[in-house]
């Protein structure tokens, strides 16, 4: 009896008004899910930017937790003064564009005779390609490596030992391989067109978005990493961004010029300070560039996903 | 017309004679190619030096390595670092470590990506979803340094935002980065933190190739959204959730080791003390450094990655023929 009932109110109410309250509530959750999603991601990223322009004394006080409290750039002062924070941007952004155009150029290198289908040993050669994807000699293998090489504490050893990614490979592979077809490349060499004039006139022009893409994963890369750096180099010269952060943020080492104050209490309000500052200037260069280059990024999966 | 010039092409590029054999016609051959042949030199001597060169040097796991005498004339151990390693007193504890972080990392680090490419293609106002998606993404671009320098800041004792917070509430301080046992939660939440934006964009790229008609198919069919959701979204995104899993499942062992290298200390070290530290530890961080028994331990894991990997992979064929090699 209630069945029938029921039915009879449903058919009179019509079935799609029914649904929007179940709709409505989806809706809300999502709405929520993704809100919550988006402030807990942001709010520490905000809690850091607010806290590099504060007063010393806000930031150890614990006062701010949204905006800036007693606004002041002393914390960016003192970042600026210390001539290792300034020699660590320099290196790294040496180390990203001389280490970026050293990847792309061997990953197209590789890349372009292994999308060829007539290239003979591909298959061979693909093998010994992917099976460092797979299997590594390891960290201590390899930092004997370096040093049997004698490019330890040299810029070297932040150029070569990755100067290339066989999964960047890949993925540039994968993309000559869809964007250049077959009729193409026999076009161009019935006209007598060489392999070289080939990826330079047709192959490179033709991959541009894939170049970008690797571009910026290696630069990136670069950027943010420290492994390397934290192996093989020794001398101070030669730190990139990423060791110096480490050793003023984490190690707690700063030199006593940087921060030139009167009381200890005051003197650790003001380290303190600075690590924020130095967290935002670290992170600045990639965030600046990050709503431009995502697209990139967002291509890159996309590409990889493909085939993996 | 196409298919026959580019038949007439194979046709003259490789003459029938060519393929069963001849030795000078393979030559002549292949030596039209030959800047292919350069354009690979270099990547190849790269690979050569760097990456076979090191596994060269595994050899040393079965040496007492010496660097006066080199990898070849140091004398031969057999298993004697392995056997070590499987000895010794933290063996277990390392190996728990290990594993017990990895496998946290992927209970949390693998189903919330899923929920948001989900929840972000079932929102329907365009603006917020790409607002989400951009704050989201923003985190992956941080470095491991920073996100930990992140860390230790908000949780400092003295003077991060959340003990004073927390010190307002209960009137006391929880020394977090001192904790064996807090460890791990910091760096599974934090690893969430920065990446869950950035591997949810695979599966949005999974759900924006589900056939339209099928949603259409589901609203005529009197399915809401939730129920959309559930029976056409989830489904679509299956396929590519499996293999990710399959893959992480591969990689199980391998916990990298830098970030937790920078949140260890002295006094987490029960607790944070992972199989790459570890190697670490016991030779260039060491007074004393063997490195034939850090190259033994790393040895020991990189076989076992490899293999699991493998049978890993092999199983992924036989599911849906969607391994990766």
């Amino acid at each position: 009896m209630t069945h029938t009932a029921s039915t009879v109110r449903m058919k009179r109410r019509s079935p799609f008004e029914r649904s929007t309250g179940a709709d409505r509530l989806f809706d809300i959750v999502i709405y929520a899910l993704l809100g919550f999603a988006f402030l807990i991601t942001i709010y520490p990223m905000i809690v850091v930017l607010s806290s590099s322009f504060s007063s010393a004394a806000a930031v150890t006080g614990g006062q701010v937790w949204l905006y800036p409290i007693q606004p002041t750039l002393k914390g960016y002062q003192a970042v600026f003064r210390n001539s290792m924070v300034l020699t660590g941007y320099m290196n790294s952004l040496f180390y990203a564009v001389a280490g970026t155009l050293i990847n792309v150029t061997m990953t197209v290198m590789a890349a372009y005779p292994l999308s060829r289908k007539d290239y003979t040993p591909r298959g061979f050669v693909m093998l010994v390609f992917s099976f460092t994807m797979f299997f590594s000699g390891g960290m201590i293998p390899s930092y004997i490596l370096v040093s049997k090489l004698g490019i330890m504490n040299t810029r070297w050893a932040m150029l070569l030992p990755g100067a290339m990614s066989v999964y960047n490979m890949i993925l540039t592979r994968t993309y000559f391989m869809s964007a250049l077809p077959d009729e193409l490349l026999e076009a161009a060499q019935l006209d007598g067109c060489s392999d070289f004039r080939f990826i330079r006139s047709v192959a490179l022009p033709l991959s541009k978005p894939i170049l970008a893409v690797i571009a910026l994963y290696y630069a990136v890369g670069h950027w943010n990493a420290y492994f390397n750096a934290f192996m093989y180099l020794s001398d101070t010269k030669l730190f990139p961004l990423q060791i110096v952060l480490r050793s003023i943020l984490l190690l707690n080492q700063v030199d006593a010029s940087t921060v030139s104050m009167e009381s200890l209490i005051e003197r650790e309000a003001v380290k303190n300070l600075l690590k924020y500052s130095l967290i935002v200037i670290a992170s600045v260069p990639v965030l600046a560039l990050y709503p431009f280059i995502q697209k990139y990024f967002i291509h890159g999966v996309m590409i990889g996903s493909i085939k993996g | 017309m196409n298919a026959a010039l580019s038949g007439s092409r194979e046709g003259s590029g490789y003459t029938p004679g060519t393929r069963r054999g001849g030795i000078r016609k393979i030559t002549r051959r292949e030596c039209r190619r030959w800047q292919l042949y350069l354009l690979l030199m270099p990547p190849l001597a790269y690979l050569i030096v760097f990456h076979y060169g090191a596994m060269y040097g595994l050899l040393i796991a079965f040496k007492n390595f010496n660097a006066m005498k080199g990898i070849l004339g140091s004398d031969w151990v057999g298993m004697k670092w392995i056997n070590k390693f499987v000895m010794s007193h933290n063996f277990w504890q390392i190996v728990r470590n290990t594993l017990s972080l990895s496998l946290y990392s992927l209970l949390a680090g693998f189903p919330i990506p899923i929920v948001l490419a989900l929840a972000i293609n079932a929102c329907q106002k365009r603006w917020f979803k790409k607002t989400v998606q951009m704050g989201t993404y923003a985190p992956y671009f941080l470095s491991v340094t920073v996100v930990v320098s992140m860390l230790y800041q908000f949780l400092a004792e003295k003077t991060g935002v959340v003990n004073t917070m927390l010190f307002n509430i209960t009137g006391e301080r929880i020394s977090f980065l001192t904790k064996p046992g807090i460890f791990q939660h910091l760096y599974v939440w934090s690893d969430v933190w920065q990446y869950t934006g950035y591997n949810s964009i695979i599966y949005i790229a999974a759900l924006s190739s589900i056939d339209p008609s099928l949603h259409e198919a589901a609203t005529v069919d009197g399915a809401n959204k939730f129920q959309r959701t559930w029976h056409v979204d989830l489904p679509g995104i299956l396929p590519t959730a499996t293999i990710l899993l399959i893959l992480r499942i591969g990689q199980i062992m391998n916990v990298g080791f830098e970030k937790v290298y920078l949140m260890q200390n002295p006094m987490n070290i029960s607790g944070s003390q992972i199989i790459n530290t570890y190697i670490y530890q016991q030779s260039i961080g060491s007074q004393l450094p063997n490195f034939s028994y850090s190259t033994a331990v790393g040895l020991l894991n990189s076989l076992i990655n490899f293999i699991l990997l493998l049978s890993v992979n092999g199983l992924a064929n036989r599911i849906n023929g969607s391994g990766m090699f």
